[in-house]
């Protein structure tokens, strides 16, 4: 450990955050009507930059670097900054993901041609629904383009989520990427008191989750002294304060999975999800699953990894739970929204059994399946976000049936993100969920994958019904139209189509580039 | 030829009609029958080159997939699955004929639609019953449901919504635990040879413990005996089959079915000998629960669609039997009824496709007299019924015999009880002929059913004429199964018990 500050190593992150600084100034001192071109140019070139810079770490060869742990990766695997970032294989490839997703979801946020009135934003957040302001500012045409500094930051603090390498920064980075996620769930442009009762929702329970996560930090930091992971797992070996240390434990993995939306804290997702505006509910969907797993398997593979036979009962609780609750309720739901948020409860608990599993098998099978899923989700709300009627989103399930008809290519593709979500053989989610539940056999979770496969049922039964509602029923009289997107979604849904196509028929790259991410640095 | 080109040809030919413009429906059924004639014979053309010596695979093509997880496209025939896919490539193009006039009065699909999905339904067929890679298998097994699901959702009675999810469902539950069983299997692969493999030739040789074995076999069973169908798994069969157009219902019941039993027979017996031998008498009563359980259903069904439905349960019943007493007669004799009962019921259901489009109903109680408007028909109709019965002279006749030949030596109860499901055939078909060909014809009956036709003719005297062929000669089709099941007996390290009377019993296994 040295005190420099590599920041070769932590680019990424500086970027996107310096971004975000320049982007609060555009909105400070730009004037009005050149924001939206100098804000869109600003994030794609960000994102654009920062993921060259990720693929530079990816591609560099640290002489005699941080220690190696096994593995026979490429690339630099580097300690920075004082031991509070590391730079590996797992968090090189989630920062990459990250910048994708958030490239493609930007895509989403920056679509103007879907809501007659604008874009999915309020015209001014500040104005009260309902309120004489509001319909003013909506009259006249106004825009917010204050989304895109939140938007980068909250990317940014992904991007410093995977790699932080102890709790403070974890934590650090936690707040960094929820708060500007809180504020951009409140700001839908329809709807508005649902989707601001959304964000309050989010926020409450949020920051009650960070307050377990910090409380859990300050236990295990009170037992062991450290804060950092790799001290933290050496010294937790000779600990006799067992009692402190599961509830440290303990406390720290609620303040995890509520950011994954394992249950029993997923009571958010589903009204979360719903009140969003759409491209937002993308991008949380996909990325905060992303950047949570990751800082989630690097605390729980690194800093408890000697203590797994405490932990790992726990978890199968949860990922049962996760599987089963998840799967059940979906079908329960009406609306398309609160499906696919109940269908993400249900793939959190797949993905927990990468967790389990603590063996490489298991975390580059899950970093596949996180990349999978990531894309898989933003088509899937993309082409939520098209089906509409005179009020907005046509989201209730009933308003689909008959789609197969009316637009049958953006049903088509739908229907394909449904067998993608639902695991059938030649789509990115059947790759995902082979890699997976092999993982954890190898590591001994045969029951786990048992019930698994009882939720992949399920789980199949809902999404097939939806196929059924577009295909087979007849459309309503006074139903909604599907709106052509202009080029941004088109151009999303497509890379998103694309890429679940792609890793179901030749994943053989992308496994190459999971299995040689190799184990986190310690 | 090889099988990627064999499988490559209806690719192409569904790809050609489903971008034929709209409202050529002639043109698009004159180019799928085409491509389906084509698909035909070549398959025929490559049957007949197989060298009978050999009771391995043939054709064998394998090319790299995805490395990490050991898949590759791996394609390759033996014995059994040859017949298997030249059963299934000459009945496509007998259906497109049959079901000229079928879809355009049926559900609410287009006609190139139907048959785009016929013909790729016909690509996943052969590579279910080609594949060598287990892996690759899994997804042939789950492709079918997709074209499936759509000609029974798309183009069927008033059900057919109900129906094909039912039939999704089911099939995707089966499917699910054969995932989980075949990510165990593969592991268990990685951990015996260091690197997981899928490839069915490696997965054989594997020395599996028998808890393992047991734990895995469960999950392709199921998968398989869902498939199959066999009771208690059967409850989809016959909503799909009633509510599916009568070509739909020929090739989900006669060919796709098969799926299971065949994968009873490559791929559970030789990679799990220990554990079908532990499990065998608890199928064989399964089997002979089928076997009676479908064939009471048959004679309690007023709609002629079930009927068949269930008699094909009641005859799967048969199939597993004789599989799993492991006699060289019983394997040969199931795989010659695999393929009989695809000819014999496709003839069937055509049949009485032929019949309830022109009286609109498939009820039984709607015809009656039958005979007198039509005798053709009728006609054809009996000889499809005694063939289902397996009258001697048909070839279904030769296969029951040697399957309870085959179980009789192993499991003499079996065999014995199963002989009175003969008898409960003859009954159901019989009853059935009763009904609707004999007596006076109804005023609606001599109205609306008139003689058949020659294009229907064209479809059914093919099939007519091969079920009597190769009930006459039925040794050309098992020197090609014998081979094969010689080779599977042997993995399973079964020998035939040695017969109590010396001289009796023949050697060779067949029973011509």
């Amino acid at each position: 450990m040295n005190n420099t500050f590599e920041y070769a190593a932590l680019a990424p992150v500086v970027i996107l955050l310096s971004a975000g600084v320049i982007s609060m100034l555009i909105e400070a001192f730009a004037p009005r009507d050149t924001r939206r071109a100098l804000e869109l140019t600003l994030v794609f070139a960000t994102l654009a930059v920062a993921f060259a810079y990720v693929g530079i770490n990816m591609a560099k060869e640290i002489p005699g670097g941080a220690p190696l742990n096994g593995g026979q990766s490429h690339g630099i695997r580097q300690l920075a900054a004082g031991g509070a970032a590391a730079i590996d294989g797992p968090g090189l490839f989630l920062q990459g993901t990250l910048l994708l997703v958030a490239f493609v979801a930007a895509l989403l946020l920056a679509e103007r041609g879907i809501d007659p009135q604008g874009d999915a934003f309020a015209a001014r957040a500040s104005t009260l629904p309902g309120s004489e302001d509001e319909r003013q500012f909506t009259a006249q045409g106004w825009f917010q383009t204050e989304i895109w500094p939140l938007f980068l930051f909250s990317v940014g603090g992904m991007l410093l989520f995977v790699i932080a390498n102890d709790f403070l920064t974890m934590f650090v980075a936690l707040e960094v990427l929820s708060l500007p996620l809180y504020l951009l769930a409140g700001m839908a442009r329809r709807r508005r008191l649902l989707s601001q009762e959304a964000a309050l929702k989010y926020f409450v329970l949020g920051a009650f989750s960070s307050a377990f996560f910090l409380f859990g930090s300050a236990l295990i930091y009170a037992v062991t002294g450290a804060l950092d992971f790799s001290t933290i797992n050496a010294s937790l070996g000779n600990v006799t304060q067992d009692g402190l240390v599961l509830a440290g434990v303990g406390l720290i993995a609620v303040g995890l999975l509520f950011k994954v939306g394992a249950v029993p804290f997923h009571q958010w997702t589903p009204d979360v999800y719903q009140g969003s505006p759409t491209p937002i509910t993308a991008f949380m969907a996909a990325a905060t699953k992303i950047a949570a797993f990751g800082a989630m398997f690097r605390v729980f593979y690194v800093a408890f990894s000697g203590m797994r036979w405490d932990w790992r009962p726990m978890m199968w609780v949860i990922a049962i739970l996760s599987m089963l609750i998840g799967s059940v309720i979906a079908v329960t739901q009406t609306d398309i929204k609160r499906m696919l948020a109940f269908s993400s409860v249900a793939h959190t608990g797949f993905i927990l059994l990468g967790l389990i599993a603590t063996s490489g098998h298991g975390l580059s099978a899950t970093l596949f399946y996180l990349f999978a899923y990531g894309f898989t989700t933003l088509g899937s709300f993309a082409i939520v976000s098209l089906v509409r009627d005179a009020s907005g989103e046509a989201t209730h399930l009933s308003q689909w049936a008959g789609l197969g008809k009316k637009s049958p290519v953006v049903a088509t593709v739908f229907a394909f993100f449904l067998l993608a979500l639902a695991g059938i053989p030649l789509t990115s989610g059947f790759t995902a969920k082979f890699a997976i539940f092999t993982a954890a056999i190898e590591g001994g979770a045969t029951p786990l994958v048992i019930v698994a496969v009882v939720a992949s049922a399920i789980a199949a039964f809902f999404y097939a019904r939806v196929i059924v509602l577009m295909f087979f029923t007849e459309p309503p009289v006074d139903g909604p139209s599907v709106v052509v997107p202009s080029s941004l979604t088109s151009a999303a849904i497509a890379i998103s189509a694309v890429i679940t196509l792609i890793l179901g028929v030749f994943p053989q790259p992308i496994l190459d580039a999971v299995a040689n991410a190799g184990l986190f640095v310690r | 030829m090889s099988l990627t080109a064999l499988m490559l040809l209806p690719l192409i030919g569904a790809v050609v009609v489903f971008a034929l413009p709209a409202g050529r429906d002639l043109l698009a059924k004159q180019v799928a029958l085409g491509f389906g004639l084509v698909v035909a014979v070549a398959a025929v053309v490559m049957g007949l080159g197989m060298d009978k010596s050999n009771g391995g695979l043939q054709y064998v093509e394998k090319y790299s997939w995805i490395p990490s997880f050991g898949i590759s496209w791996g394609l390759g025939v033996d014995g059994i699955s040859i017949v298997l896919i030249v059963m299934a490539a000459v009945m496509v193009p007998l259906v497109f004929i049959a079901g000229w006039n079928d879809v355009e009065n049926a559900g609410r699909g287009t006609v190139k639609g139907f048959f785009s999905l016929m013909l790729l339904l016909e690509v996943f067929m052969i590579g279910v019953f080609a594949a060598t890679d287990l892996f690759l298998f899994y997804v042939f097994f789950e492709a079918m449901l997709i074209p499936i699901y759509f000609l029974i959702g798309r183009f069927g009675g008033p059900q057919r919504a109900y129906a094909a999810m039912k039939f999704l469902l089911y099939s995707l539950v089966g499917g699910l635990f054969m995932l989980a069983a075949l990510i165990g299997l593969y592991v268990v692969s990685a951990r015996e040879l260091g690197a997981g493999t899928f490839d069915y030739t490696a997965l054989t040789q594997l020395h599996i413990d028998p808890a393992t074995q047991k734990m895995l076999f469960l999950g392709f069973f199921f998968a398989f005996a869902v498939k199959a169908p066999m009771v208690p798994f059967h409850t989809w069969l016959p909503d799909a089959a009633a509510e599916s157009t009568p070509g739909t219902a020929t090739l989900l019941v006669g060919v796709l079915d098969k799926v299971g039993t065949f994968g009873m027979i490559h791929y559970l017996l030789p990679i799990f000998p220990d554990a079908s031998k532990y499990f065998a008498p608890a199928i064989i009563t399964l089997a002979v629960i089928s076997i009676f359980y479908g064939a009471l259903l048959a004679i309690g069904q007023s709609d002629m669609m079930r009927l068949v439905a269930f008699s094909s349960v009641s005859h799967f019943g048969f199939i597993v039997m004789g599989i799993f007493a492991f006699t060289s007669q019983g394997l040969s004799g199931s795989t010659l009824y695999m393929v009989n009962h695809g000819f014999s019921t496709g003839a069937l259901f055509l049949v009485v496709g032929y019949l309830s489009s022109r009286r609109g109903s498939k009820n039984i109680a709607d015809f009656g007299g039958v005979q007198k408007v039509a005798p053709i028909m009728a006609g054809v109709f009996l000889l499809a019924g005694l063939s289902s019965l397996a009258l001697p002279g048909m070839s279904s006749f030769v296969s029951e015999f040697l399957v309870l030949v085959g179980t009789f030596s192993e499991y003499p109860q079996a065999a014995n009880i199963a002989t009175v499901g003969i008898v409960l055939a003859a009954f159901y078909i019989l009853w059935m002929y009763q009904r609707t060909m004999t007596g006076e014809p109804s005023q609606e009956v001599s109205s609306t059913v008139n003689e058949i036709s020659k294009r229907e003719l064209v479809a059914i005297v093919p099939i007519i004429a091969i079920i009597i062929a190769f009930g006459l000669f039925p040794q050309g089709l098992l020197n090609i199964i014998n081979p094969t099941t010689k080779q599977v007996q042997s993995t399973v390290q079964v020998v035939d018990p040695a017969p109590a009377v010396q001289g009796l019993a023949s050697t060779e296994g067949s029973g011509s």
